[in-house]
């Protein structure tokens, strides 16, 4: 993996020198953004809520107990906006999105696609890689949105249906009001955002770089969703440290 | 690019040129020259270097020694896909599976920007209908048989209004009939547009059939260059194995 990373950053880096041509790619980029968004909204949905649930299910009773359960919306609120939904929505794209696109890229490759645009003068990195870079940045940390206020809500409903922990609704977002400030969503957004361009960038270097038929394509793949979640869990503990200042 | 409005063909001169991949000599110094608005085949058998030498001709990949000069000009190989209208028909067609027909005909000209959408519509009708195959604008590629993918692909290399076309093994994997049809589009073709057409092919029937010459490559090396009829009276061991290579039947 990290022998890779000049090659990655260098094309990141080309992709940013084509971000003027984005607008021309408007139609793929839509295209990419409406696919990344039908595939993985229902996921997200699932799997934010119960998130949110088990965070109050977990956290909950010991604060019962403590006689500190008057708090929960907030540690709940916090954690989930801060922590959990970018990175859990993160590893989620990385399996359902980084590996489609690095099994298209890498299709492509194999079946001398590439080449054939190549000899047709249109750089792959602007006719591959921009509109997916573009629509993976921008559909990520909207779906970390949506997945905060599931997650919230999630939360809420366990600690009101729990009898061990029972919290009002209205108990649980006045705390978690109190508690969590915009600037915590933000945060997580902006974590979900540099999450995406790993996830962008592995994956659609991973396609670029398959050799060798079928069999090469299932190893990009999955090289594509490994490589993307250690790097994003490296990357989680740095902006974390920087974010915290 | 060039902004000839023409296919007219521009000639091709290869100097020397050697190529190796992880110490394994490909290209063997290989000199050659195609003449303007010829059909040049370049025949060999499996493994002779034939689809690497086509790499360096398009400008995907670069030799480690010699040159490449389109008409008399020397080109970088990274050059050649800017500078000059070539186009290349690969072997499997190399259709972009998930746009339609018509819009890999298209895509040259979409891509680019060089016509209105209208326009490139009725464009794509046209190189279609060139190569018969008129009413599969809207199909998938997924949907078309071998022959008709790489017909696709050679209406997809018209588009770009060439002055020289490479074809990468036009016949493999097709049946006689369709192989014929094929052939008889490359001719078709040159007859028309006066294009340069370099031919790569194990297809002895296509190059005798097409060429106006042929060169014959082994090992990564051009072992005789010469019209159809010179060719089939070349006295070298390994043309003539080549060329006469046939199944014989084992009687018990």
């Amino acid at each position: 993996m990290f022998e890779n990373i000049g090659e990655m950053v260098l094309l990141f880096w080309r992709t940013l020198l084509a971000l003027p041509l984005a607008w021309r790619q408007r139609q793929k980029i839509f295209d990419q953004f409406f696919e990344i968004g039908n595939a993985s909204l229902l996921m997200v949905c699932i799997l934010s809520f119960f998130i949110g649930g088990v965070l109050s299910l977990q956290i909950g009773p010991f604060m019962a107990d403590k006689g500190l359960v008057g708090y929960l919306g907030g540690i709940v609120g916090y954690a989930h906006a801060r922590e959990l939904a970018p990175i859990m929505m993160a590893i989620l794209i990385a399996g359902r999105i980084g590996s489609a696109m690095a099994a298209e890229i890498g299709s492509m490759r194999v079946y001398q696609e590439i080449d054939a645009l190549r000899t047709m003068n249109i750089n792959p990195i602007h006719y591959l890689v921009l509109p997916r870079l573009v629509a993976i940045a921008l559909a990520l940390p909207m779906l970390v949105v949506f997945s905060i206020l599931v997650g919230w809500f999630g939360g809420a409903v366990v600690a009101a249906v729990n009898s061990h922990i029972g919290v009002s609704y209205q108990g649980f977002f006045a705390d978690l009001r109190n508690v969590v400030e915009i600037k915590d969503v933000v945060n997580g957004v902006f974590k979900s955002f540099c999450f995406a361009i790993i996830i962008g960038i592995v994956s659609c270097h991973q396609g670029l770089v398959t050799i060798g038929g079928p069999r090469g394509i299932g190893r990009s793949v999955t090289k594509a969703v490994v490589n993307s979640i250690v790097l994003i869990v490296i990357f989680d503990y740095i902006l974390t440290r920087i974010l915290l200042k | 690019m060039n902004a000839a409005n023409n296919h007219s063909g521009v000639s091709l001169q290869v100097r020397g040129l050697r190529k190796s991949f992880d110490g394994q000599e490909v290209l063997k110094g290989i000199d050659f020259e195609v003449r303007a608005g010829e059909i040049f085949v370049i025949m060999g058998p499996s493994g002779s270097g034939k689809s690497v030498l086509l790499k360096h001709l398009i400008g995907l990949e670069i030799p480690d020694a010699g040159e490449i000069r389109i008409d008399g000009e020397p080109v970088q190989s990274e050059e050649i896909a800017a500078k000059y209208r070539t186009a290349m028909v690969f072997q499997s067609g190399a259709l972009l599976n998930s746009l339609t027909v018509g819009e890999n005909v298209g895509l040259y000209l979409a891509e680019h920007r060089l016509k209105s959408p209208e326009e490139i519509r009725k464009t794509v009708s046209e190189k279609l209908a060139d190569v018969g195959l008129a009413d599969t604008a809207d199909k998938m590629p997924a949907e078309l048989s071998g022959g008709m993918k790489k017909r696709v692909a050679i209406a997809r290399a018209l588009v770009i209004e060439p002055q020289l076309i490479l074809y990468d093994e036009p016949t493999s994997e097709l049946d006689p009939i369709s192989s014929v049809v094929v052939g008889a589009e490359i001719s078709k073709l040159q007859e028309r547009t006066h294009v340069t057409s370099l031919v790569v092919s194990h297809d002895r029937d296509l190059a005798f059939g097409i060429a106006d010459r042929i060169a014959v490559i082994a090992e990564g090396r051009i072992l005789k260059i010469g019209t159809p009829d010179e060719i089939k009276n070349f006295n070298d061991p390994l043309v003539q194995k080549f060329l006469n290579a046939e199944f014989k039947h084992h009687t018990k």
